[in-house]
């Protein structure tokens, strides 16, 4: 009795060790940012958030660009992701619930999450970006076929299967007298789907897309193979951009400067704080949908 | 008790390692990429007749001076001239060792792939951006016979820092004025037009695919990618096609007595491609630092004075240019000048 009691108290002192060690390393995570990037602040400025120069030869670091970019791929990512995921989380939560087509579909989509970004990135530019291409030349866009919006549409499909996983467990947790009840008052099947199961499994499912809109906020390798790399602001979206991470990924290991290092570093914190934002403003709206 | 023990013998293991029982001697590089094909066969070599390991990480040439800097690598390796300000930053004065030499090609993507000559005043305007279109009358009086569409250039850049870029930019910088204000010279640069793309293979993956592409990559990409390069108007206004002897033709000049002052770019040599550069090794002036032993530091100095010698001859397989003869024997006045508390380490 005794040391089944003691085991319990180990194995429960395991778990909070745990918990603290996540939350100190995030804490750590986010001064070991400011502490390298201090100098840089100071340096920059408050132009750092709201200018447009990215110029290394002569030291001027001002980040709105690429915050922009990433806000702009990120946002038309979610938009086709969520269209997608629901989608697929109707087919598979409501119509092929179990079956040989159903776990063919719900393998494909897990095995989508698995794949290595630099293949999506290859992906991306032997697919997407000659598909863009010709949406360009036909809407009279410079046929760049690289730019935000192809890093959008590779974006999607890389987060879609996240949110679809987890929109498929929600719409079948909804409960079925609720359905049943409203088949038989006489509603038809996609009735059923629009007007109980969607409004009931909905907080559930936006909180499927915000967890993974911090995969899109976060993601570098794929979308700096497609994206163009263009340092200059712009709100185009066919056109050539660039994103936080990217241009992390892309000037790091060749910044040899200390206030250059320093605003890269500068932008990661930016990234941080920026995910933490979208994360909380996520919570709240899920939060209100739910007690709705 | 059988655990404490085997504790004991892997503490002895580790101690016995760390003194050097092996007596095998193995040194650490970090920097370039663009010649890290080259010092991998040449370690390689080296090691295979000398017994002395060389781990290099080719990690661009930012992170080789960084490295250096804070003396976590032997050497450090550079395509660029570490500029005066930046050299203020390291502990202990230090020397460049030139090792072998590139060239940076412009590539395009036209229907049919013509050859194409063209001069520092169009290069500088496409990559300035103030020529747009391929069938430019600059360009066409330049090629009156080749086919020139009516197509939009799209300019293709590094979109990572880059060596590459620092040669390129530098070449501009000196041929024009517009550049030399507006963009300035850099590892990385705040660019007028264009699209990025990551290395020398993202760089040649755009050209290829974007019709209407210019971009600017290391010779050995355009010539593995089966890639078009422009032939260029030289300081003596000769056009001259990127080649291996054409680069080291670069170098075919009064080489000034502090080596690590030559600069390639838009070279006075009369058959000289004009973006050519040298690639450098990096070390410490006075290697008696951190403790280093001295057989260390004697080995490394010979693997240094071997790469500049009979290394050499595996540079024209691997598509790098020699050094040109003059060049080594002010390289052998650099590795001379290297000393251990004062003393030369090779006499």
């Amino acid at each position: 009795m005794k040391s089944e009691r003691s085991s319990d108290s180990a194995f429960r002192t395991l778990l909070v060790l745990g918990g603290i060690a996540v939350s100190v390393l995030l804490i750590a995570i986010f001064f070991s940012l400011l502490l390298s990037s201090r100098s840089a602040i100071v340096a920059n400025g408050y132009r750092f958030l709201t200018g447009s120069t990215w110029d290394p030869v002569i030291d001027k670091f001002q980040s709105l660009p690429f915050v922009i970019g990433t806000l702009l791929t990120s946002l038309v990512a979610l938009v086709i992701a969520t269209v997608l995921s629901l989608a697929l989380a109707v087919l598979m939560g409501e119509y092929f619930r179990s079956g040989p087509f159903a776990s063919v579909m719900r393998t494909a989509v897990e095995l989508l999450a698995g794949i290595p970004s630099v293949v999506y990135g290859f992906i991306g530019l032997f697919f997407f970006v000659p598909a863009v291409r010709v949406l360009q030349t036909a809407l009279g866009a410079p046929p760049y076929g690289v730019g935000i919006f192809t890093s959008a549409l590779l974006l999607a499909f890389m987060i879609l299967p996240y949110s679809a996983s987890i929109g498929r467990e929600i719409i079948s947790l909804v409960p079925a007298d609720l359905k049943e009840a409203a088949l038989s008052l006489g509603a038809t099947p996609s009735e059923t789907i629009w007007k109980i199961t969607l409004p009931y499994a909905r907080s559930g499912i936006l909180g499927g897309v915000l967890l993974s809109l911090g995969r899109a906020l976060g993601e570098t390798m794929a979308v700096t193979m497609v994206i163009g790399n263009s340092n200059s602001l712009t709100l185009n979206i066919l056109g050539p951009g660039n994103t936080m991470a990217s241009v992390i990924a892309n000037e790091f290991s060749e910044a040899s400067s200390n206030v250059y290092l320093g605003s890269l570093i500068e932008i990661a914190l930016l990234l941080f704080v920026i995910s933490t934002l979208i994360n909380i403003a996520g919570k709240i709206v899920v939060n209100r949908m739910a007690a709705a | 008790m059988k655990l404490s023990r085997i504790a004991v013998m892997a503490l002895v293991l580790c101690a016995a390692a760390a003194l050097g029982f092996g007596q095998s001697i193995e040194l650490v590089g970090a920097g370039a990429t663009f010649p890290a094909p080259f010092y991998t066969k040449l370690f390689d070599e080296y090691n295979k007749q000398f017994g002395v390991k060389v781990n290099y990480q080719a990690i661009g040439s930012g992170g080789g001076q960084t490295q250096l800097k804070n003396k976590t690598v032997d050497f450090g390796a550079s395509d660029v001239v570490v500029t005066d300000e930046n050299a203020k930053s390291f502990p202990m004065p230090f020397l460049s060792i030139p090792m072998v030499a590139g060239s940076v090609v412009i590539t395009y993507n036209l229907p049919g792939s013509p050859e194409l000559k063209l001069t520092p005043d169009v290069v500088s305007g496409i990559f300035l951006g103030t020529i747009t279109r391929w069938n430019d009358a600059k360009i066409v009086a330049l090629n009156p016979s080749a086919k020139l569409p009516n197509t939009a250039m799209t300019v293709v850049h590094r979109s990572d820092g880059s060596g590459t870029t620092a040669v390129f930019s530098d070449y501009l910088a000196k041929v024009s004025a517009d550049w030399k204000t507006k963009v300035g010279v850099g590892q990385s640069l705040n660019w007028p037009v264009g699209v990025g793309g990551k290395g020398n293979p993202g760089v040649a993956g755009l050209v290829k695919q974007l019709p209407g592409g210019v971009g600017y990559v290391e010779l050995i990409y355009a010539l593995q990618n089966n890639m078009p390069y422009a032939q260029l108007k030289n300081k003596s206004g000769n056009f001259i096609t990127a080649s291996l002897a054409s680069t080291t033709e670069a170098a075919n000049v009064t080489i000034p007595s502090d080596v690590t002052k030559v600069n390639l770019t838009d070279s006075e040599a009369a058959n000289g491609y004009p973006i050519s550069t040298f690639t450098w090794l990096l070390v410490y002036a006075d290697q008696n630092y951190d403790n280093r032993p001295k057989e260390k530091v004697e080995a490394m100095m010979k693997l240094i004075w071997w790469m500049t010698h009979d290394g050499q001859q595996y540079a024209e397989a691997l598509s790098y240019a020699k050094l040109p003869k003059a060049v080594v024997v002010k390289a052998e006045a650099v590795i001379h000048a290297v000393t251990y508390g004062g003393t030369p380490v090779l006499k």
